[in-house]
């Protein structure tokens, strides 16, 4: 069981099979729709949430603007309370520290509460390969583990299945790993949930060794901070005698009072509530009291990247509270899997590119064009991160890491246009030219038209055309341009 | 500002590329209304493209030449009107940083001087010269969809609506998720055409549900992306730009083109 999104297509051409999944496609408007609305509903309630949101992206910019002091701190005050920290640059030096502890104390097996830090480093197929079982404890994680699937949002990674889907994972695949489910099963909500509730209490009670993430890191007084929905998160976190914490570096806060702002700001946004269930913090190892040995991974993994790029560093203030995909257009009709990775929608479409750089390959340098640019994800964004204008200079990037070479027939036509239209003389002749086209095509015989234009369709067009007219019609020019119009007419003044 | 002021105003047209190519019944409906409401108006004949489809690819150095034409063509005037939402975004806050990328502070200071005065049409009838009536006249039912820079990026807000809302005879109706982007966003709707496909045919099923004869919107890419789709599904919908219709008068009210709303089956040969 360990789906892994290597090896996935571009953008485009993943959005084109996601898109032929009808039943997934009523899924997401269903999910996403729901969300949007509650959320909308409890950020009206709030009459300052301008104001949070400003204070917000202004604790995350100071912090990362000294993002290593503020990192030292922690460092020092969770070795003060008891607890191993290690530093990781990269995934897979990450997945080498668990798995060390894991063996250190002898475990086959460990449960986790969701973290996207660990999705992203592919900690589960790591410890795999060690013959260490993983066994995720979130609901929807759990969803994705049994359906041996991908998820496919950031805060709901099953949003993608219904509850009938659900029945069917839970009853073939439980029983494979654990517990099977209680037989006979509906698809009612609170009967999945008691499944589940069987299913883990079993692994909870047997599990050594947890692995969590962490929402935020206290650096005054080195404590971590899980914020969630069910309490699986905090049977996690208590229960186990060894806990490893995968904390990626942004997630450090200077002081307790900074977190005032998110917990206000982070399950309006995320799950349309007014504060979330369950709110978990620990500080080191406490004798005789939760987990008798704790660990922290500080990890990198391409995010000092991210912080060197001046208009892209924003995104490190992401609280992952998955507002941008449940209001993202493109992510309601694609679902999480087309982007390819644990972060998917608007904030995926930056965050992989920043991590991974851009000119690197061909799947991540789709992302940036993954979105029409519409602004409805940096409306909703709780901390300001302007994702289209971020998105317009990775593409910049993008464009650049592939100059040089062979030009793509892209370039070819951008540098064309840019030929044309920065002159106004090429521009009217060329609008002389496509006028013409429009006369003759307007005379061919059959065809439709749209008031006195024909609109061209059922004609195949090359290149960039034929995309755009599959399915739209699309008028052909004018029959003269305004440009011409007005010269012709003297600005309409003697028109006859 | 009210008409009679409005006459000493310098107002440079900024008619768009694919207004001027695809669409040059807009350009001459925000000559009539503009004239129609004592503003005289000039069309810089050296004006091309904004730049925007170059900026949104990522081929920021290409739009160096088209910043610079443009800063060109629009300076000293008062204001620079505009039928395209998006391409007013592009000039009020697109331009700044090609302009700063390309490391010429001489077009950084061009930017800077001509940017603010880009104004979208509905903004100037509104904001500038105070008007919500503009003395149109458009008998039939209407919906609007804002596109999304128009609202986002301009936050132009009720000012289309209420234009609308003072045209005699017009009966506007509600567009179910209206604020939902369409699905064109320039190369978007190339580039990820079955992502933007899959978008537009939401937009044009919410429009269906309306009942509304025409569709009205201030950007024609936009539209030309929601009515390819309404046409090629023989929808009977016509769309057309928020000029075209507060440029209609009583006078028109005969005429097919322009004024009426021409469906796509009548025209079937
Ligand atoms: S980018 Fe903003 S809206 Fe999206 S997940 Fe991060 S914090 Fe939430």
């Amino acid at each position: 069981m360990s789906a892994t999104f290597v090896g996935m297509p571009a953008f485009p051409e993943a959005a084109r099979r996601a898109l032929e999944n009808t039943q997934q496609r009523h899924n997401l408007a269903h999910a996403t729709g729901t969300i949007r609305d509650k959320r909308a509903a409890v950020v009206a309630e709030v009459d300052d949430w301008e104001a949070l949101r400003l204070a917000g992206a202004a604790i995350k910019d100071q912090t990362l603007r000294h993002l290593d002091d503020h990192l030292v701190a922690l460092e020092a005050a969770l070795q003060e309370r008891g607890a191993t920290v290690h530093w990781a640059r990269d995934a897979e030096e990450a997945c080498r520290i668990v798995a060390d502890v894991a063996r250190a104390h002898d475990v086959d097996e460990v449960v986790k509460v969701k973290s996207m830090a660990t999705q992203e480093i592919g900690l589960n197929e790591a410890l795999e390969a060690e013959g260490i079982s993983a066994w995720e404890t979130d609901l929807a994680e759990l969803i994705v583990q049994l359906g041996d699937d991908l998820p496919s949002h950031i805060l709901v990674p099953a949003i993608h299945r219904n509850r009938s889907e659900i029945r069917e994972i839970f009853r073939s695949a439980m029983g494979e790993v654990g517990r099977p489910a209680p037989d006979p099963l509906s698809d009612d909500p609170a009967d999945l949930a008691g499944a589940a509730r069987l299913h883990l209490r079993e692994k909870f009670l047997r599990a050594r060794m947890a692995v969590s993430g962490a929402n935020f890191a206290v650096a005054e007084t080195g404590t971590l901070v899980v914020v969630e929905s069910e309490g699986n998160g905090r049977m996690c976190l208590t229960l186990p005698e060894v806990l490893v914490s995968v904390v990626g570096i942004e997630k450090v806060v200077p002081t307790w009072q900074d977190l005032e702002v998110f917990l206000q700001l982070l399950p309006r946004s995320s799950t349309g509530e007014r504060m979330n269930p369950y709110t978990s913090t620990w500080t080191g190892a406490v004798p005789g009291d939760g987990p008798q040995e704790v660990h922290v991974v500080l990890l990198d993994n391409g995010r000092t990247r991210a912080l060197a790029d001046e208009m892209g560093r924003q995104a490190l203030r992401c609280i992952r509270c998955s507002a941008c995909l449940n209001v993202c257009p493109v992510y309601e009709r694609t679902g999480g899997h087309a982007y390819g990775s644990v972060y998917p929608g608007p904030i995926g479409a930056i965050l992989n590119p920043l991590l991974k750089g851009t000119g690197v390959d061909e799947q991540t340098d789709s992302l940036p064009y993954a979105s029409s640019l519409c602004g409805a994800c940096f409306e909703a964004c709780p901390v300001r991160i302007d994702i289209p204008s971020v998105l317009v200079e990775l593409r910049g990037q993008v464009v650049d890491a592939h100059r040089g070479g062979v030009p793509k027939p892209e370039a070819v036509a951008m540098r064309g246009a840019g030929w044309v239209l920065s002159s106004s003389a090429r521009t009217a002749r060329s609008e002389r030219a496509a006028a013409f086209a429009g006369r003759l095509l307007n005379r061919l015989p059959g065809g439709r038209r749209q008031g006195d234009r024909r609109v061209l369709g059922s004609i195949p067009m090359p290149g960039a055309g034929s995309a755009w007219s599959q399915a739209r019609d699309v008028p052909v020019p004018a029959t003269e341009s305004f440009r011409d119009w007005w010269s012709r007419t003297d600005g309409g003044e003697d028109e006859s | 500002m009210d008409t009679q002021e409005a006459a000493g105003v310098r107002v440079g047209l900024m008619i768009t590329c694919i207004n001027d190519a695809m669409f040059p019944d807009t350009g001459k409906s925000v000559v009539r209304l503009l004239r129609r409401l004592g503003v005289e108006v000039e069309f810089p004949p050296a004006q091309t493209c904004c730049g925007q489809p170059m900026v949104n690819t990522g081929y920021f150095d290409e739009a160096v030449p088209m910043v610079r034409n443009f800063v060109d063509a629009f300076a000293g005037y008062d204001y620079v009107v505009t039928p395209s939402g998006s391409c007013t975004g592009s000039a009020r806050h697109q331009h700044q940083i090609v302009a700063r990328r390309s490391g010429d502070p001489g077009l950084v200071r061009a930017v800077e001087e001509v940017a603010p005065r880009v104004v979208e049409l509905s903004e100037f009838l509104v904001d500038v010269l105070g008007v919500v009536d503009v003395g149109a006249y458009f008998p039939h039912q209407v919906t609007y969809h804002p596109t999304c820079h128009s609202l986002r990026m301009l936050g132009v807000g009720d000012r289309p609506t209420r234009l609308l809302g003072a045209v005699r005879g017009l009966r506007l109706v509600e567009l179910p998720a209206a604020e939902q982007c369409c699905g064109f966003g320039g190369t978007f709707a190339v580039k990820n055409a079955d992502t933007s496909v899959a978008m537009g045919s939401d937009k044009a099923r919410h429009v269906l549900d309306t009942g509304a004869e025409v569709l009205v919107a201030g950007d024609n890419s936009c539209l030309m992306h929601i009515g390819g789709i309404l046409s090629r599904q023989r929808s009977g919908i016509r769309v057309m730009h928020l000029a075209d219709v507060l440029a209609s008068t009583e006078g028109d009210a005969g005429q097919t083109g322009d004024a009426g709303p021409a469906k796509t089956e009548e025209m079937l040969p």
